[in-house]
């Protein structure tokens, strides 16, 4: 972990999150409320621009009473904290067999042509940030990236950099499959059950 | 009691173990890295896998329980096979550096590499290399070694009670480390250095300093707390290297405290080889002959009742019941062997013990603490109420400074008037300890070593009965000791004769002239300063305090290079044995006062170590019973008085510098700047 917090002044929750992270406490028996320290490093991730500081997992760790060591050792294992500040568009590039059959590489070669960076780096006007990540149990619709919360699918070079450019402009574009067919229907249209309720 | 039939051989098995506690039981080892019977279950290095009839696949015996009628197979094909697997990938990424390894020869991993190991490597890709990381100045770590059983992790969590250390990341990313790498800030540190199955973490004092087959290996126990805690001391030629645990279940089970282990550089350093006698302003280098003859001259011209003797921290019982001789001989009642002025009254046993005994602390379920800190003072005590706290919910309240002990405590008061509203029941703890089923007290030096020592005693006394402490099966009143020499010395009578003096009189009396010598046998905790014009004798191993105002220093030897009979704070009788001879001229300290009594005209009755154990035993016959601890007879004792206003003080601020050994010990000192006053901060979380 590197990096310190961006801020100068000590990380603590807004007032809406303390919300959120209370309401993320009630869900475990009173006795156990160590066990919110997911959610409450997701909240925290959130509010800190996608990462979590060391900073923050004292933070959380305080708040929920317990060593920090312990909420280090949570943060460290699951790769959807990071541990180092990222960009606002974070850019997760599934590399697994089925995306990259499809056709993964030439997705990342669109994003270092359009960003100028490739996997685990940082473009140098500070608007993308491109990981690599494991399978996202969307290979129906591969190949597909991940940026922030939402799963773009069907890609292919010249739709990812038309996101990536409509990003850029500050805008979001539509998530989803960027074909023409919609969820994971055949490409060539329905064979089956292609009425709702229909009689045949 | 499940029955298990283990290579066809049946065994049974106790409730609550596992499949590989019942192999071992029936004799079958099986090869194993994660499991330790002190810790919680891991399962994660699969190497005890063994067969079990009906199961699909080879189970981790650590972590199946024993269950009634398994019939489990630990020396198939299968099973071998499987093990063969499991060291293969656990030597994937494991360095082949064992020539420069300081665990090689007594490395789990090298030895079950021997049976299990395949002879060439199929692996052609990169091995997986790890940064070190700093855990202090205790422990070395080469962390490329590791092979992640997490031991380390379980012990300084559920054992030490520090969460310092854990797992980072993951897979082929995990590596272990403290927070950002801090110091760990438990005295119980290094023990991890023994649980590492491999050379992950080492001892950092110790690196490359020899290979364990070279050392010479003494059976001994410790002396630098109350607890005696068994220890192996090795040596090479005539200095030690290093002492690590040796099994006592009742004592320290397998662990020892970080200065136990580390202080031994300072056997090393500032040394008393030779006798000196003070000339003028200097002390000078002399022989046996010429420090006798002065002390000779002195006493002759003096009169017993103008000399005073006291036995250090660290004595061993034969050279004390010597002293007492000599003294008795010397016509002299002035003797003392309670440096700090405890108030501990010699007569009764009952009132100066452990009573509970180390190891039945941890069943009692209420607990009061009264001017101690057992973290400091004794450790291993400390992880005992840890336990009692963890696994069976005790409570327990503080009186005097409430430090962290690692386990929650309720502080109730700074002092005396915490203690009488106790008694009289306006504390509501009091009615925690009348409720428990096994409540008990500890009763530390920070309570008695005080001018109303003897009237606290007397109430914690009160308070002992007042809550049902004692019970045919239970004795829940302790004194916790920090001197190794106390107990011995109280079962030896090493307290002022009719008429004599105790050590706060014998300064004030040194002070004012009316002392002419002082014979000081390792003892070095008093304010030298007030010795004023008396003739000093000091006898001991180290240049510390005593030795710097002493008129004659007899050079002793440390408890490293001796025979002696120590008494721990239970009133367990043990013995240390000699693994380097004494330095330079220094001798056995029981030899040194039996040749000076030959000098004095007053020539002590033995002449072998069996003469003066004999002696011993005729003077008290709990020194008869060597590793046992009898029940001590509950009888009325402590003196009713007033109580002073003053709050207690801990007596001991900095562990790791508490003796004369620790003092010149290098490495005690490099934890005392890292560790000592540093512990709250270690452990924050505002880092
Ligand atoms: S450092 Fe040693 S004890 Fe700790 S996990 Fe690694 S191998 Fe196990
Ligand atoms: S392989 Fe890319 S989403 Fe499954
Ligand atoms: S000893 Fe059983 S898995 Fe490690």
């Amino acid at each position: 972990m590197s990096g310190t917090s961006t801020s100068k002044r000590p990380f603590v929750f807004t007032a809406d999150n303390k919300v959120l992270a209370e309401a993320a406490i009630t869900h475990y028996p009173a006795d156990r409320s160590r066990s919110a320290v997911m959610p409450l490093l997701d909240i925290a991730q959130r509010q800190n621009r996608g990462w979590v500081s060391h900073e923050i997992v004292e933070y959380v760790a305080e708040y929920l009473d317990m060593p920090v060591i312990r909420v280090l050792e949570v943060a460290t294992f699951y790769s959807m904290y990071n541990l180092k500040p990222v960009a606002k568009n974070f850019v997760q590039i599934c590399r697994t067999t089925p995306c990259w059959l499809r056709g993964s590489d030439d997705l990342v070669k669109a994003f270092r042509d359009f960003a100028g960076c490739g996997i685990g780096e940082t473009s140098t006007d500070g608007a993308f940030t491109m990981i690599e990540v494991e399978c996202l149990g969307a290979c129906c619709n591969s190949p597909m990236v991940q940026i922030n919360d939402d799963y773009y699918e069907d890609l292919t070079p010249e739709r990812f950099t038309k996101i990536l450019r409509t990003l850029k402009e500050g805008k979001t574009p539509d998530p989803g499959p960027q074909s023409t067919r919609s969820g994971s229907e055949p490409v060539g249209g329905l064979t089956s059950l292609t009425s709702v309720g229909g009689d045949d | 009691m499940p029955k298990l039939t283990i290579d066809g051989v049946e065994v049974d098995a106790p409730d609550g173990a596992t499949v590989l506690q019942a192999c071992q039981l029936a004799g079958k080892e099986v090869p194993h890295f994660c499991f330790h019977e002190r810790l919680s279950v891991a399962g994660n290095c699969r190497m005890c896998l063994v067969e079990m009839e009906r199961a699909p696949k080879p189970i981790a015996s650590c972590a199946m329980p024993a269950g009634e009628g398994m019939v489990i197979t630990t020396d198939s094909d299968t099973v071998r096979q499987a093990r063969r697997g499991v060291m293969e990938f656990l030597l994937i990424n494991h360095p082949l550096d064992c020539p420069i390894c300081d665990q090689g020869g007594e490395c789990d991993l090298q030895d079950q590499a021997v049976a299990y190991g395949g002879d060439r490597t199929r692996y052609e890709e990169n091995k997986r290399a790890v940064t070190d990381k700093s855990m202090g100045p205790l422990v070395n770590t080469v962390m490329t070694r590791c092979i992640h059983c997490t031991r380390c992790v379980r012990f300084t969590t559920e054992i030490a009670g520090v969460s310092e250390i854990g797992m980072l990341g993951r897979g082929e990313h995990a590596e272990i480390s403290s927070y950002l790498e801090r110091s760990l800030t438990s005295e119980l540190s290094a023990n991890i250095i023994d649980l590492c199955p491999v050379g992950a973490l080492t001892s950092k004092p110790y690196a490359f300093a020899a290979r364990p087959w070279e050392l010479k290996k003494a059976e001994s126990v410790d002396v630098l707390d109350a607890v005696g805690a068994s220890i192996r001391v090795d040596a090479r030629g005539a200095s030690v290297l290093r002492v690590v645990p040796r099994l006592h279940e009742n004592v320290n089970e397998e662990w020892i405290s970080d200065k136990t282990r580390f202080a031994c550089d300072g056997l090393r350093r500032q040394r008393l080889d030779q006798p000196y006698v003070r000339r003028g302003e200097k002390l000078e280098p002399a022989t046996w002959d010429e420090a006798f003859g002065a002390i000779g001259e002195r006493i002759a011209a003096s009169d017993g009742k103008r000399i005073a003797a006291i036995a250090g921290d660290l004595c061993d019982g034969e050279s004390m019941l010597a002293l007492k001789d000599l003294m008795g001989k010397l016509g002299s009642p002035h003797l003392d062997c309670r440096q700090d002025g405890a108030k501990v009254d010699a007569n009764v046993r009952a009132s100066y013990l452990l009573n509970s005994s180390i190891a039945g602390l941890e069943t009692a379920d209420a607990v009061l603490l009264i001017g101690t800190d057992p973290r400091r003072e004794a450790p291993l005590v400390n992880l005992r109420l840890r336990r009692a706290w963890l696994e069976g919910g005790a409570e327990i309240g503080v009186v005097g400074p409430a430090r962290d002990l690692n386990y929650p405590v309720t502080a109730l008061g700074a002092g005396t008037d915490t203690l009488t509203a106790l008694k009289d029941g306006k504390i509501a703890f009091l009615e925690t300890l009348k409720n428990a089923e096994r409540p008990a007290l500890i009763l530390g030096m920070g309570a008695l070593a005080r001018s109303d020592g003897a009237a606290i005693l007397a109430v914690a006394r009160e308070i002992a009965d007042l809550t049902g402490m004692i019970s045919a099966d239970w004795n829940g009143f302790n004194v916790l000791h920090t001197a190794a020499a106390r107990v011995g010395g109280l079962d030896l009578g090493i307290v002022p004769g009719a008429g004599g003096k105790d050590v706060p009189s014998i300064l004030d009396a040194a002070t004012n002239g009316e002392m002419d010598i002082v014979y000081l046998l390792g003892a070095d905790e008093i304010d030298m300063s007030r010795f004023g014009d008396a003739f000093v004798v000091y006898q001991g191993h180290h240049g510390d305090a005593g030795a710097h105002r002493a008129d004659v220093i007899l050079p002793g030897a440390a408890y490293t290079e001796k025979h002696g009979t120590y008494v721990n704070t239970e009133g367990r009788v043990q013995l240390g044995r000699p693994a380097v001879p004494p330095v330079g001229e220094a001798k056995e300290d029981w030899k040194i006062l039996r040749a000076l009594s030959d000098v004095l005209g007053h020539k002590l009755p033995y002449d072998t170590l069996g003469d003066v154990r004999s002696a011993m035993v005729a003077a008290n016959p709990v020194f008869d019973e060597i590793d046992i601890v009898s029940k001590a007879e509950w009888a009325p004792f402590g003196t009713a008085g007033a109580l002073g206003e003053a709050a207690f003080e801990l007596p001991i601020d900095d562990f790791y510098l508490t003796d004369p050994i620790s003092r010149a010990s290098v490495t005690m000192a490099a934890c005392s700047r890292e560790l000592s006053g540093g512990t709250e901060k270690g452990t924050g979380t505002n880092g």
